[in-house]
Formats: structure tokens, sequence, C-alpha cells
């Protein structure tokens, strides 16, 4: 029955999808609350261009895609305390990463199939070296994220008490904005650019109208992004799939599903 | 002569040209009860902001628990209920526990986890507010009386030796309203905390706090047992139509 697990490609598949879901799913629900569904989209965009230029000058692309990533976001919020509206400052930075990632792109003559694995996702194929630097850097993302839990879940709610009462609001936003950087990043491994923000954004979708507490919210938008993760990637071991694809359709399928309950529950 | 709590001194403050605060000069002292009273944009908001350190004066100098505010960080001595607190997300799913215990922030201390006595001081202050029996309720289903008082229970939590509350009544029913103003009362007299509250309605004011603050850009402080009329005057000049008289 677990047959697929005696693969190294699956074991590798499973730890990494796993590890990226559990982060999303945490990062999701701060950004879904602060209408910032969208920031993880303008990462992943970027990302490309980090793709690209690593690509191109023959760095560890996923490396270069860190760094492009995580100076994005702190450009978008240099923006915004510049008075730049937030989905402006987003858009700027989107469309800069698209613009260098198509340039160098073209000046490599040619579309290179390795950054069609970026734009879908490759989870099934990814190498020792990325397992390594997704466990390391998902694991340090993670216990940032437990670590300031208490102090993220003020500010999410109500920034300007938090930061009465004492609680450093504009450095623990510019944390969560480097937070999501790295793990649009990471989920790019997953799901790919394309999807990265169904990703961030669905689980936390799907768990915050059935819970009463954030406490009990992130933990049912964890438990839905690892199921989601599990189920994908046995359609797409077990049917011949795309993995990023099949998980986020499973994704769409269970918050079209949790729609539908709740209707029934309401009536 | 009692603690000063907060000191300004000759505090100015511009949003853009024209001054917000100016030349603000008062103090309130340990145990007051203090009903800040003035006009719309008349700077109310604006002195407590100032006060929380959440503005920084142009010129002058403020004191909080007789420090100088900017080296001051004992935040936790000060509870803060926002005006249009219940103006929040009322989808947000947080419970009426957790929402009261963001109010330990600054106690328990950055990337620390709350402990077992946190836990038992939220209890307490949600006992004291009145809404134990709805700790685990999210917070949105609460009517708007019940989630003031989880703010209030949230200012509550860190033991503050100062509350400010600014407009805390807005969307609060009568019978709710005259119930927090008796919170606030037992809050000042039996445990000597002491308020500042923020309200445009001056006859509230009048009735419940010992002193009024008129804010009309500067700030002047008068006792509210005998200064109510005179208190009207300087903050609302003769706009209201109404002829000042004296009783004595």
């Amino acid at each position: 029955m677990l047959e697929f697990l005696q693969y190294t490609f699956m074991q590798r598949a499973f730890i990494g999808g796993i590890l990226i879901a559990m982060l999303c799913a945490v990062i999701g629900v701060f950004l879904v609350l602060r209408r910032m569904a969208l920031i993880g989209d303008g990462l992943a965009h970027i990302s490309f261009g980090g793709i690209a230029a690593g690509v191109f000058f023959n760095v560890y692309p996923l490396l270069s895609a860190l760094v492009f990533s995580v100076l994005a976001a702190l450009g978008i919020q240099k923006l915004k305390q510049m008075k730049v509206y937030s989905d402006s400052a987003i858009a700027i930075f989107f469309s800069f990463g698209l613009a260098l990632g198509v340039v160098l792109v073209s000046l490599s003559h040619g579309f290179n199939m390795d950054l069609m694995s970026y734009l879908f996702g490759s989870i099934l194929a990814v190498s020792e070296n990325d397992i390594l630097l997704i466990l390391s850097v998902g694991l340090a993302t993670l216990a940032a994220l437990v670590l300031f839990y208490k102090e993220l879940f003020y500010i999410t709610f109500d920034e300007e008490s938090a930061r009465a009462s004492g609680v450093p609001v504009e450095s623990l936003n510019t944390m969560l904005l480097v937070l999501t950087a790295v793990a649009v990043v990471l989920s790019m491994q997953v799901v790919g650019i394309l999807l990265v923000s169904s990703f961030i954004v669905i689980p936390a979708s799907i768990a915050l109208p059935l819970c009463r507490s954030f406490r009990q919210s992130i933990l049912a938008s964890v438990l839905i992004a690892v199921l989601s993760v599990i189920a994908g990637l046995l359609l797409a071991y077990y049917f011949d799939l795309a993995a990023g694809g099949a998980i986020v359709l499973v994704l769409v399928a269970a918050f079209a599903a949790m729609l539908v309950c709740k209707k029934l529950v309401v009536k | 002569m009692a603690e000063k709590i907060i000191e300004f001194k000759n505090v100015t403050f511009s949003y853009g040209k024209q001054p917000a605060v100016d030349k603000a000069t008062f103090s309130i002292e340990k145990g007051d009860f203090v009903g800040m009273i003035g006009p719309n944009g008349s700077g109310k908001t604006t002195v407590v902001k100032l006060m929380l350190g959440l503005l920084t004066p142009d010129s002058g100098s403020i004191r909080v628990f007789g420090k100088e505010i900017s080296g001051f960080h004992d935040w936790q001595r000060v509870g803060y209920v926002p005006q249009k607190a219940t103006n929040f997300d009322q989808n947000f799913p947080a419970s009426v526990f957790e929402v009261a215990s963001m109010g330990m922030a600054s106690k328990a201390g950055l990337m620390k986890q709350l402990s077992k006595a946190d836990h038992g001081a939220v209890e307490k202050a949600l006992e004291v507010a009145g809404i134990s029996g709805l700790r685990n309720s999210r917070i949105g289903d609460l009517s708007g009386g019940q989630q003031q008082r989880v703010f209030i229970a949230r200012a509550l939590v860190s033991e503050p030796d100062l509350l400010i509350l600014d407009e805390p009544t807005v969307g609060v029913d009568q019978k709710a309203q005259h119930e927090f103003y008796l919170l606030l009362g037992e809050l000042n007299r039996k445990r000597g905390m002491t308020l500042v509250l923020i309200s445009h309605d001056v006859g509230v004011v009048a009735k419940n706090a010992g002193k009024i603050a008129c804010v009309n850009a500067g700030v002047t402080m008068h006792d509210a047992s005998s200064g109510i009329d005179s208190a009207l005057l300087c903050a609302y000049g003769n706009d209201m139509g109404r002829v000042p008289h004296h009783h004595d």
C-alpha cells in the first residue's frame, strides 16, 4: 500500500511538501487577515527574476531567488513607509521581477527547461541539496513564527493598540514580510511560481470561517494544508499528474466543500 | 502632593501647519478620574496619542510616571482602550480569552510564551470586567457592550496604574453604558486606578469624572464638582448658544 514511500524522491517530496505546507498555512492566516493575500503572488513573480538571474549567472537558483525575494520584501516595506500604497508597491516589484526574468531568459537565447519546473513546481524532482535547504530554512522560519506568535497575533488584530503597549510593530511587520518571502521561494518548489498564492491563501481561507479562536484557525489551516499536500502527491503518483497542480486542485475542492457545508449548516 | 502620572509642559503638535495641540500644559495625578472633553477636532485623541507615545511632540516635554516619555519603557503600567476598539473585523477568529491575553504582550516580553500566572491574570481581568462566562466565545459573536468589556479586560490584564479610554461607549446601548461607568468608578475608587476618559458626552463626564480636562488645542483642567460651566465655556466657546452663569 505504502510502496511509494520506498522511493527516495517520494520521501523527499513528502518531507519537503509537508514542512512547506505547514509554513505557508501559518503565514497564510496572518496574511489573509491583514488583507495581504496577494503579496505571495507578488513575491513569487519577483523570485522568477531571481531564478532567471541564478540560471543566467550560474548561481544556485533557489539561493538567488531567496535573495531577490527577501530584498523585494524589504523594498516593498520601504516604499510603504514612503507612503506608496502597498498594492502599488507590490505591483512595482512584481513587474520588475518578471521583466528582469524575461530579459535574462531572452539574453540566454531561448527558454531554458529548468525555468518550467520553477513556474509549475517540481517537488517530485527535488535534489538532496534542495531538501537540505528547504528543511533548514523552513524550520528556522517556522520557529520564528512560533517565537513571535503572541506579538504577530496582537498586531494582526489591532496594530495601534499593539504599538501603544510597546510591541515593536514596524520591525515585526518587516519580519513577517521577510518570512513570507522565504516561504514563497520554498513553496515554489512544491507548486511553482504561478500557484504559490493559492498555496498560502486557501488553507487559511478554509480554516478562518470555521474556527472560534485564533489558535484553532492556525492549527486547522496547517492540518488542511498538510492533508492537501498528501492527497495531491498521492494523486500525482498514482495518476501521473503534475504534483503542484494536483495539490492546488485538492485545495480548491476543499474550499468549495467548506462553502457548501457551511451553507448547509446555516440552513 | 500626589504623584504626577502624566505631565505635559508646553506641548505642541501639528499634523500640517495648523497645530492640533498648542502649548498644552497640564498634569494628571495619581488616583484622578479625568474626563477629557472638547468639540470634534479639538485634539482630544491627539493628546491621548501623545500621552501613549504614539505621536512625538514638535516641542515641549511629556513625562509619564515621572520619566521623560522617550526614555519610558514601562508601558504595561498604562492600559489603553482605543476609539473604535469595537470597530475591528467582526469575522476575525479570536476568542474572548485570546483578545484579553493580548494585554500581556508587553508584560510577558518579546518571544515569551504566556506563563500559568499570566493566564491567571487574564482570567482575573475577565472576571473584573464581568465576562468570565464568555471566555471561549468568538469575539465577533458578542454584543457591542460585551465587546467593550473585552477591551477593558485586555487593558486591565497587565494591572495598569493608568487606564486611558478613548470614546469607549460609542455604539453601546444605554444599560450597558450605565454598567460600564459603574465599573470605571469601582476601578477608580476601590483599586486607586488613575483614569482618563475621552468623551463627547459632557453630561456623562460631569457625572462620573472627578476632574475635567477641556481640550481645544490647549488643555485646561477643572474640578468636575464646581467648574462644569466654565469648563463648557472653555471647550465650546460661545458657539453653544449657552449663556454662562455662576453658582455662588
